[in-house]
């Protein structure tokens, strides 16, 4: 009896806690969403009314519409190309063994070390220089912030793609070949279809990465030529209004919906 | 007219022999276990076989094709392996017809190809689950639907039974054993388990450190083993250290003056007599007696074993031997073998000279 109560405690003392962590996540935004239909200019609880001006003002305040064009396009051209480079370095990692293997590793994850805005100071200085020398134009050029874009992704991907190869049991991959597969077909059929989950994750979490990626992209951006992060903190810099708050919201609920697609497909909770 | 043929293989890893110049023929029909301690290269032997791991040196042939040098998928072989290796992304049917599709079978063909060879692991009802909806039997099974209906020239197993319950794996193996008669499946299997070997086999390959020791019939194996590797792998025996002192004549280390039976094969001087504890017999006190290889002793250990006790003796001359009584009477009988067995009871150790096998001392 004694042992049941305690039993009974110690489960509604797991749910209280596991309810405060999720408040303390959710809570901004749930403000934020909140916010976003506050009548008030200036932020003032509890707002005098509620409104969706802020949404219309979004679209009308035409450096969020192209920001959010810009930051979807680098999210996507960065996701791919990242991808499809860090899936082959997480090939060569796991499969195979040479000299420098350990150094690669860690090489293609210091992006996750290094701060953004240091990298993006570093990146800057690096594509006036090659402007310099080059004179081919990377600094404030969509290609310029797509390369950029790209170390960024890099990482998560190998870590992903790594993980799921790791988990692929090798003698699968005989047996395709003992039943006449070629080592093509072997991997076409059997492998990628196996890594698959690691894939989509990967290309989830680089598309996110990019897309909500402010201090790196800071100076690699030029006048016409923002992400919408960025354009969201230039309108903070003279303006505080609820726009900001809708904004989010829309970049929230836009990732939120991905995420729920992908789920469909792949079950993250087993990849991440 | 030989299905397998190994000739002279070898892998060799940097300075590491893993298969030292294995020599074997496996005939049409015929199944052959490869037997040994891990780390012996019977796996490296069946992998090489298959093609997935590249021979350092000689030739294997399958029927009268030399596939030294062919990749897995151009070898007509069918394996299943240890861990069943089964795609988790197909159904049980997609699973089976993998093998059909890469050979180019035409579709209307594959389906009814599929079912026949479920049929013969009867899971004929289980074609749209996922491999992980099955238990480890059952996918077992469609590892072994799969390597079978490709119609391999050789059927490869390496540990199939490992992974299951030790109930499941009699099952298993008597099932193993009776597909492989009724197709006449040329069949190369891996084991550890000798008792699986003894039981399913037609012949055995015993390896030892990359050289097969003996290859021989299950009971060439055990009546006749070749050295005393063997004796000691495969079943148990009491090994004698000594001399021989004269034709039939063996002087053990501690003065035990051993008749068995010359045929002159053996090794002159120094030798092993091994013998099996199930060929001697006990006498209860320690009367002098007539007739060869009697030797008084004491009860050491007693081990109760159900269909048999296992008996330790101390002889006089200081060995020690096991001897096997098959527990054949019921308990009540004055001869069961229970009865006058104690540590510290004194007892006679018989054994006629046929049971003594000389062999060469081990490597020391």
């Amino acid at each position: 009896m004694t042992i049941d109560i305690a039993r009974h405690w110690r489960r509604w003392a797991l749910h209280a806690v596991v309810v405060l962590v999720y408040l303390f996540i959710l809570t901004p935004v749930i403000f934020i969403g909140w916010i976003s239909f506050f009548s008030n200019e200036i932020i003032a609880f509890p707002p005098d009314g509620y409104t969706l001006r802020w949404f219309s003002n979004v679209w009308e305040q035409r450096v969020f519409a192209r920001g959010f064009v810009m930051s979807l396009q680098v999210a996507f051209i960065s996701m791919l190309i990242g991808v499809s480079l860090g899936t082959l370095a997480a090939i060569a990692i796991v499969r195979y063994r040479f000299p420098g293997r350990d150094t690669l590793n860690m090489l293609l994850l210091s992006p996750l070390i290094v701060p953004g805005i240091v990298a993006g100071t570093a990146l800057y200085i690096f594509y006036i220089q090659i402007d310099n020398y080059l004179e081919w134009r990377l600094q404030a050029t969509l290609e310029g912030l797509v390369l950029a874009h790209v170390m960024l992704t890099i990482p998560w991907t190998v870590r992903l793609v790594s993980a799921s190869l790791v988990g692929i049991d090798r003698s699968v991959e005989d047996a395709a070949m003992n039943l006449g597969a070629n080592r093509w077909t072997t991997f076409r059929r059997v492998t990628f279809p196996m890594m698959r989950a690691g894939l989509v994750a990967a290309a989830l979490f680089s598309f996110i990465t990019s897309f909500e990626n402010l201090e790196l992209s800071l100076l690699l951006v030029g006048p016409g030529r923002t992400t919408l992060p960025i354009a969201i903190l230039q309108y903070l810099e003279f303006k505080v209004d609820p726009t900001i708050a809708a904004v989010s919201l829309i970049q929230i609920v836009l990732i939120g919906v991905l995420m729920l697609i992908t789920d469909r497909f792949v079950k993250l909770s087993r990849v991440v | 007219m030989s299905q397998v043929s190994l000739r002279r293989l070898a892998k060799r890893f940097g300075s590491f022999t893993a298969v030292d110049d294995v020599d074997l023929d496996v005939r049409e029909g015929e199944l052959v276990a490869l037997l040994g301690p891990s780390g012996c290269g019977k796996t490296t032997t069946l992998r090489m076989i298959a093609g997935f791991i590249a021979a350092s040196g000689g030739r294997i042939l399958i029927g009268d094709q030399d596939v030294t040098d062919l990749p897995p998928y151009r070898r007509n072989t069918g394996m299943v392996f240890q861990g069943y290796a089964l795609f988790p992304h197909m159904t049980v049917n997609q699973n089976v017809a993998f093998g059909l599709e890469m050979r180019k079978v035409p579709r209307a063909e594959i389906g009814p190809r599929v079912a026949e060879a479920l049929r013969l692991v009867q899971l004929d009802h289980l074609g749209e689950r996922m491999p992980r909806q099955l238990s480890g039997g059952q996918q077992q099974r469609v590892a072994l639907a799969r390597a079978l209906v490709i119609r391999p020239e050789v059927f490869l197993l390496d540990e199939p039974l490992s992974n299951l319950d030790a109930k499941l794996r009699l099952t298993v193996r008597v099932e193993i054993r009776q597909l492989q008669q009724a197709l006449g499946l040329t069949t190369v299997f891996v084991t550890h388990d000798q008792e699986e070997a003894l039981t399913l086999a037609d012949r055995l390959v015993v390896m030892s450190q990359g050289k097969v020791q003996q290859i021989g019939t299950p009971t060439e194996l055990y009546e006749r083993p070749a050295n005393h590797f063997v004796a000691d792998f495969i079943g148990r025996s009491n090994f004698l250290a000594g001399t021989v002192s004269a034709p039939g004549r063996f002087r053990s280390r501690g003065g035990l003056d051993i008749a068995f039976a010359d045929d002159g094969a053996g090794p002159r001087g120094e030798g092993v007599l091994a013998i099996r504890p199930e060929k001697a017999s006990l006498e209860a006190g320690t009367d002098a007696g007539t007739g060869a290889n009697r030797f008084p002793g004491t009860v050491v250990f007693v081990t109760y074993l159900g269909a048999a006790t296992e008996v330790r003796v101390r002889l006089a001359s200081g060995e020690e031997v096991t001897v096997t009584r098959h527990n054949a009477t019921p308990l009540d009988d004055p001869r069961h073998a229970a009865g006058d067995l104690a540590p510290g009871n004194p007892v006679t150790v018989v054994w006629p000279p046929a049971a003594g096998l000389l062999l060469a001392p081990p490597p020391a």
